[in-house]
C-alpha cells in the first residue's frame, strides 16, 4: 500500500530508532527496506509477545521503538502488551497488519476480521484503520497524537492478502 | 518450608553476585530471583524489578535495554519456568549480540511461585525423567560465553570471570526449589517505577 520512501519518511518524522518486529507478507517487505535505512535498526523476534517487552526494554533505556507486527500477533502478544502498555503504562506506538480485511479469498471467512477489532478496543489501545493509500498521512498524525498524550496508539493496516 | 536438596541457595547466590555488581549495572529481576534479590536490601535506583511481569519476558526487556544502552552491563534474573514460556528470546538474543547482556538463569526445576510444581524441562516434569541441558541448549541458540555452576563456592570462585566474559553471556545456576515460600510482591506501582528508573539511567 505504501512505498518504502513513505515507510521511512513516516519513522523518520515519528523519531523510531528501532522497529521491532514479527513479519508478514505486508509489513514484511518494509523491514527490509528499514533495515538498509542509517540511524533505525530492525529488531526481528521470534514471536510477537517478545515485541512488545523488547520494546520496553527500549524505551526505558531511551530508544523510540515500534511494535510491527501481523494481528494474528496480537492475538498471540496479549500478555505482553497488557503487562507493557498498561501495568508499565510505556506509551509503544505498533504498526498492525490486518490479515484479509481487503481480500478473503485464500482464507474464506478469516476470523481474524471477527477478533482484530474487538481485541484492540479490550485492550484499550487507540488505534485508525488504514484501507487505502490516500490515508497515509493519518498514520503519522494518530501516533504523534498519542505520544503528545502519553498513551500507546495503533496503526491498523489493513491486507490484501492472507 | 524446606529446600529440595540440588544447588546453592539462591539467596546466598544473589548475595554473592551483589557484592560484585558494578554501580553502573542495570539488573533485571523476575520471579523467585526477583523476590531473593529484593530480600538483599534496598534496591539500586538501576534494578528493574519486573514485578508485575508478563510470561517469561525479562529476558526480552532486558535485550531492549542492552540495545539501548550497549556503555551498560544489563544482568537479567531469570528463572527456568520463565526461561521455558520464552525460550526464543535467546535467539533472538543472539542474533542481536548484545555484548552488554548477561542472562543468569536460576534454575530450580521448579515453578516455585505456584506451588512447587515441577516444569516439563526438569527431570521430575518429564517422562524419561532426562533434565533439559539448559548451558547445551543456550549454546545451540548461539550463545559462547556460557557457564554453570552448581555450588556456592564454584559460583564465587567463577563469577568474575563469567560476568566479565563478554556478551551476550548465560550463566546457569543450579538453586533448590522452596516450597511454599511464595511470589515476589511488587515493591510500588509499576507506571511510577518505570519512571523513576528511567531517570535513574539518564538520557542516552
Amino acid at each position: 500500500m505504501f512505498s518504502g520512501a513513505q515507510v521511512i519518511s513516516l519513522l523518520t518524522r515519528l523519531g523510531i530508532t528501532h522497529v521491532v518486529t514479527v513479519p508478514d507478507s505486508t509489513v514484511g517487505p518494509w523491514g527490509e527496506v528499514i533495515t538498509a535505512t542509517p540511524g533505525i535498526r530492525v529488531v526481528r523476534v521470534c514471536r510477537e509477545g517478545e515485541a512488545w517487552e523488547v520494546a520496553a526494554g527500549l524505551y526505558l533505556g531511551g530508544a523510540r521503538p515500534l511494535v510491527m507486527i501481523q494481528c494474528t500477533g496480537l492475538f498471540e502478544s496479549g500478555d505482553a502488551l497488557r503487562n507493557v502498555l498498561h501495568d508499565w503504562k510505556l506509551p509503544i506506538p505498533s504498526v498492525i497488519g490486518y490479515r484479509s480485511y481487503l481480500n478473503q479469498d485464500t482464507l474464506p471467512g478469516d476470523t481474524c476480521l471477527t477478533f482484530t477489532e474487538p481485541i484492540l478496543r479490550a485492550w484499550k489501545i487507540d488505534y485508525r484503520l488504514i484501507t487505502e493509500p490516500a490515508q497515509f498521512d493519518t498514520i503519522a498524525a494518530h501516533l504523534e497524537a498519542c505520544a503528545a498524550e502519553g498513551k500507546p496508539g495503533a496503526i491498523l493496516i489493513a491486507e490484501g492478502k492472507a | 518450608m524446606s529446600e529440595t536438596g540440588r544447588g546453592m541457595p539462591l539467596r546466598e547466590a544473589l548475595a554473592a553476585l551483589r557484592t560484585a555488581r558494578r554501580e553502573t549495572d542495570v539488573v533485571v529481576s523476575t520471579m523467585g530471583p526477583a523476590r531473593e534479590w529484593m530480600a538483599q536490601g534496598p534496591l539500586h535506583p538501576l534494578d528493574f524489578v519486573l514485578v508485575p511481569s508478563a510470561m517469561g519476558h525479562a529476558t526480552s526487556l532486558g535485550l531492549g535495554l542492552a540495545l539501548a544502552r550497549p556503555e551498560r552491563r544489563v544482568i537479567v534474573l531469570n528463572g527456568d519456568g520463565s526461561m521455558l514460556m520464552n525460550l526464543g528470546s535467546l535467539v533472538t538474543i543472539t542474533a542481536e549480540w548484545p555484548a552488554n547482556l548477561i542472562v543468569i538463569l536460576c534454575d530450580n526445576g521448579a515453578y516455585e511461585v505456584t506451588g512447587a510444581q515441577p516444569t516439563p524441562g526438569s527431570a521430575a516434569g518429564r517422562t524419561h525423567g532426562d533434565a533439559l541441558d539448559w548451558a547445551a541448549l543456550a549454546r545451540a541458540a548461539g550463545f559462547r560465553s556460557v557457564f554453570r555452576f552448581s555450588t556456592l563456592a564454584g559460583w564465587a570462585a567463577g563469577m568474575t570471570e563469567a560476568l566479565d566474559a563478554g556478551g551476550p553471556t548465560f550463566i546457569l545456576l543450579t538453586v533448590p526449589a522452596v516450597p511454599g515460600i511464595g511470589g515476589p510482591s511488587s515493591p510500588g506501582p509499576a507506571g511510577q517505577r518505570a519512571r523513576q528508573f528511567m531517570k535513574a539511567l539518564g538520557d542516552r
